[in-house]
């Protein structure tokens, strides 16, 4: 608070952004210090949702700590499960059968495409463009009517066990993916026609918003946001979890920086998951779905780290454990954490309206900051 | 001169990015076929929920008026948060020994978060989940379920 | 053949006969005022309607359509909750500007309907320099607006009545230019003279290439006058809530709503006035066969069909296209629209004087 005072000079003008604000997604509460339009410093405020989950999970068990993870980062909910179960594996060294690996793989891939759907939807929203917002909801339905299906559930699907998967997929699963490929195949382009190429929508996105690639190595961001400024840090590619080391996909790299790097890299990330999705929907193999595994699970004495690639970055679990049914101390790396952090270095000299934009393409999912 | 070709050149491309976005919206206000809404509370008779969907516990009974439940309590120690109490008696068996059964199966659904992990724990198959989503009430403690239907006992067989 | 001429002069003549010469004048005056005023608010009503219908299908939605037959009677329930919500004035605000601005607003909308020629015949005020007159007053609707931002005492408000005021001085340009390039062709300020000379054919197809291009920036200039997206950053939702209208609620949030959408009405008939004949039926040149044939069309029906055109033009503007930057919007203005229109103009009075028009 001292601080803030005395970098004020005179004529600046102290907004509050938030916490309830329709573009910072979820409660987030910005403190800017502007001269005229142009912003001289952004303050983030956190804690408007902290929950305190890493301290629950110090009374659940093993079984029952993943569940919560679904509700940090609520659109990549399959893919926070699944670095959990993969943590919670290797403390218990158990190895998965090959049908829950491609199981798993699939069901991470349809979340990175729903999240990415919805990140694309909100940005042209928080930019001015109101209709691809419902255009994006339309084909995130067909996903999660998928999820309905075999998961049973659309946003928080408690799925992954540390095992393999909780329950069969639905005979009507394959049918229902090929189909939404071919649907979004098309709709994809449409996608592009609609905002990509439009020339309001580029000059609000190029040159907004630059992010070094030093710069972003050393505020620790990690997935689209760093990978725009030329980082290689796709850790499907990096360190290969499950059957990512056997598919042909390519690591989404942009050498701009800018906000419509970052926006370009999504859209190319979309077409890659397609991609996987295709290669793997017709070679699931058979077999079990989920691995035998004791009735009450406990990790031997150690610490346990183990990181997946969500939509947003690098999420990372990592486990104390004393040997016991319950964790000692579970700590959650949430991507969006570190990619706010670089904000204020983006965001300064720019306008308000620049701000807004600079966050849309950050993709930030509060929740999973606040944990 | 060159200037003016570029100033003639952005203009055009601009225009033209702009239609072909008009053209899309335009395609689509046209064509009232693709409005996918479902008007909810008019459907509900043709509303089919997908059969895994995680709607709300309930315990199977059958035509007699039967259950599975063996009071075992393995979905009340796998239920994150104390969602489930299992409340027991002691019943007689016919050769006269005392057995433990279900007396009530108290449910709290303003607590459930419907991770599904009682119904895998459950080793008689004895749960599963509803498909019903309308849950509001306007007396909380109609929230507190007692799954168990009043006068049912457990099925012969079921250990 | 229907026509409203003839109501108004039954009207005229029954009025004359009953009372003498000064109340006539006195209980016309009362007519006329109050039919603008009911104009006003229905206007209000149906244009709010269209413009979440239009939206909605555009998003592959169904718009209101619960309250009344379609969805008809949903600005109907709006405007009942508006009037019935209460009229907070925050602590600080300057009392008389906050109570004042939407009056301004709203009467220097009801003040441009005069000039205006809904149908043949049927103008309020038919003032020789018609045009001249409705360019002028409209820029007086800055005023209520940088009145609404400063006296709210937020400082949301007042970025955002900042941001509006420089918008629609510098938009005032383009489409003054672009109506000035008409009124070259046409060669009189005065509305029904205007609609008159149309009638061999409406200017933008007797214009050809420059009438064209002056239309072009007329729609884009007067879509960035009324604050409408793409250029609604005086009321950018998702950045400052709702700008210089943040701190009304009540009937008065409810007469800025409803001046936003006469607005619109009015620079669209503007527009149809001046580039699509006004109430002039379409006239082929000298083809009478086809010219009787569209004249069975009332006049009325040609006017209010050719500006909710543009209307849904407007409107499918706002549901396609993101929001410009102030300093993008204003670089649009400087170092486009302005150049180019002054060059149209330059090619318009080329074209006027050496008669290369239809």
């Amino acid at each position: 608070m001292i601080e803030e005072i005395s970098t004020t000079e005179q004529g600046d003008l102290v907004v509050n952004l938030g916490p309830q604000h329709p573009s910072t997604h979820g409660v987030l509460h910005l403190v800017i210090t502007l001269n005229g339009e142009t912003i001289k410093k952004v303050e983030p405020h956190l804690g408007y949702i902290h929950r305190s989950i890493e301290k629950m999970c110090e009374s659940l068990s093993y079984r029952q700590f993943i569940y919560v993870t679904s509700r940090m980062d609520y659109l990549s909910s399959h893919i926070n499960n699944h670095g959990c179960a993969l943590c919670v594996e290797k403390g218990l060294q158990i190895e998965i059968p090959p049908r829950a690996r491609v199981i798993r793989v699939l069901m991470d891939e349809l979340t990175r495409l729903a999240s990415h759907q919805l990140w694309w939807g909100a940005m042209a929203m928080d930019v001015g463009a109101l209709t691809p917002f419902f255009h994006a909801f339309r084909e995130r339905e067909a996903i999660n009517e998928i999820m309905e299906e075999t998961c049973g559930a659309r946003l928080t699907m408690n799925y992954m066990v540390p095992g393999g998967v909780m329950i069969d997929l639905h005979p009507n699963f394959q049918r229902r993916t090929k189909e939404f490929i071919t649907l979004f195949r098309s709709k994809i382009d449409e996608y592009d026609e609609l905002v990509t190429d439009n020339v309001i929508f580029k000059s609000r996105m190029e040159g907004v918003g630059y992010l070094s690639r030093e710069d972003a190595i050393s505020y620790g961001c990690s997935g689209p946001t760093a990978r725009a400024s030329g980082v290689s840090c796709d850790i499907r590619k990096l360190a290969p979890y499950e059957v990512y080391g056997q598919l042909a996909f390519e690591e989404v790299i942009g050498t701009g920086g800018d906000c419509y790097a970052r926006y370009l890299v999504r859209m190319q990330e979309m077409r890659q998951s397609l991609a996987i999705i295709e290669q793997l929907i017709d070679n699931i193999p058979e077999g079990e779905f989920q691995a035998k595994t004791k009735a009450v699970l406990k990790l031997p004495k150690g610490e346990f780290y183990s990181r997946v690639e969500t939509a947003r970055g690098e999420f990372g679990v990592y486990i104390v454990s004393e040997g016991g049914m319950t964790p000692y101390r579970i700590k959650f790396r949430s991507p969006g954490f570190s990619n706010l952090s670089a904000l204020d270095h983006m965001a300064r000299g720019h306008k308000i309206g620049d701000l807004v934009a600079i966050m849309g393409t950050l993709d930030l999912v509060i929740p999973d900051i606040d944990r | 001169m060159a200037f003016l070709k570029d100033y003639i050149s952005e203009v055009y491309q601009g225009v033209r990015s702009l239609l072909k976005g008009m053209k899309l919206t335009g395609y689509y206000f046209t064509h009232r076929k693709e409005i996918i809404t479902q008007q909810y509370p008019d459907n509900r008779a043709e509303m089919k929920l997908a059969e895994r969907f995680r709607g709300e516990v309930v315990m199977k009974h059958d035509e007699h008026n039967e259950h599975a439940c063996t009071g075992c309590t393995a979905c009340e120690l796998a239920c994150p948060n104390a969602t489930i109490k299992i409340i027991t008696k002691f019943d007689t068996t016919p050769e006269g020994k005392k057995k433990k059964a279900l007396d009530t199966f108290i449910y709290h659904l303003e607590l459930c978060t419907m991770c599904n992990l009682c119904i895998e724990a459950c080793p008689t198959d004895a749960i599963k989940m509803a498909q019903s989503f309308e849950h509001s009430v306007t007396d909380r403690s109609k929230l507190t379920k007692k799954l168990n239907n009043p006068g049912s006992k457990i099925r012969e067989g079921v250990e | 053949m229907f026509s409203i001429e003839n109501i108004t002069h039954s009207i005229d003549a029954w009025l004359n006969h009953a009372l003498n010469p000064t109340m006539v004048v006195l209980v016309e005056s009362l007519i006329v005022g109050i039919s603008a005023i009911t104009l006003f608010a229905v206007l209000g009503l149906v244009l709010v309607l269209m413009e979440r219908k239009v939206s909605a299908y555009m998003q592959i939605r169904l718009g209101p359509n619960r309250v009344g037959p379609g969805g008809s009677m949903q600005t109907v329930a709006d405007t009942l909750k508006l009037a019935m919500k209460e009229g907070l004035t925050p602590d600080g605000a300057d009392g008389f500007l906050f109570n004042l601005a939407p009056y301004i607003v709203i009467s220097v909308a009801m003040l441009i309907l005069a000039p205006i020629a809904f149908a043949k015949g049927f103008q309020i005020w038919d003032i020789n320099i018609g045009v001249l007159y409705v360019s002028a007053v409209s820029s007086l609707s800055v005023i209520g607006i940088l009145m609404a931002g400063w006296a709210s005492n937020n400082k949301y408000s007042l970025l955002g009545a900042m941001r509006s005021g420089a918008q629609i001085v510098s938009y005032e340009l383009s489409a003054g230019l672009s109506i000035l390039s008409m009124i070259v062709l046409t060669g009189s300020l005065r509305i029904s003279d205007i609609v008159a000379s149309q009638e061999n054919g409406w200017w933008i197809f007797k214009g050809h290439i420059p009438a064209v291009i002056s239309f072009i920036i007329f729609i884009i200039a007067v879509t960035a006058e009324t604050n409408r997206a793409p250029f609604d950053l005086a009321e950018a939702e998702s950045e400052l809530t709702a700008g210089f209208h943040t701190e009304y609620s009540g009937m008065k949030f409810a007469l800025f709503f409803l001046a936003e959408y006469v607005n619109i009405f009015i620079v669209c008939a503007i527009g149809a006035t001046l580039f699509l004949g006004g109430w002039m039926p379409l006239h082929i040149g000298h083809w009478t066969g086809f010219n009787h044939v569209m004249d069975y069309i009332p006049s009325s029906l040609w006017f209010l069909g050719k500006t909710f055109v543009l209307i849904f033009l407007m409107m499918w503007f706002r549901w396609t296209f993101p929001r410009l930057r102030i300093d993008q919007l204003l670089n649009l203005e400087w170092k486009y629209l302005l150049p180019i229109s002054m060059f149209n103009l330059l090619l318009m009075t080329l074209i006027a004087i050496k008669g290369w028009h239809f």
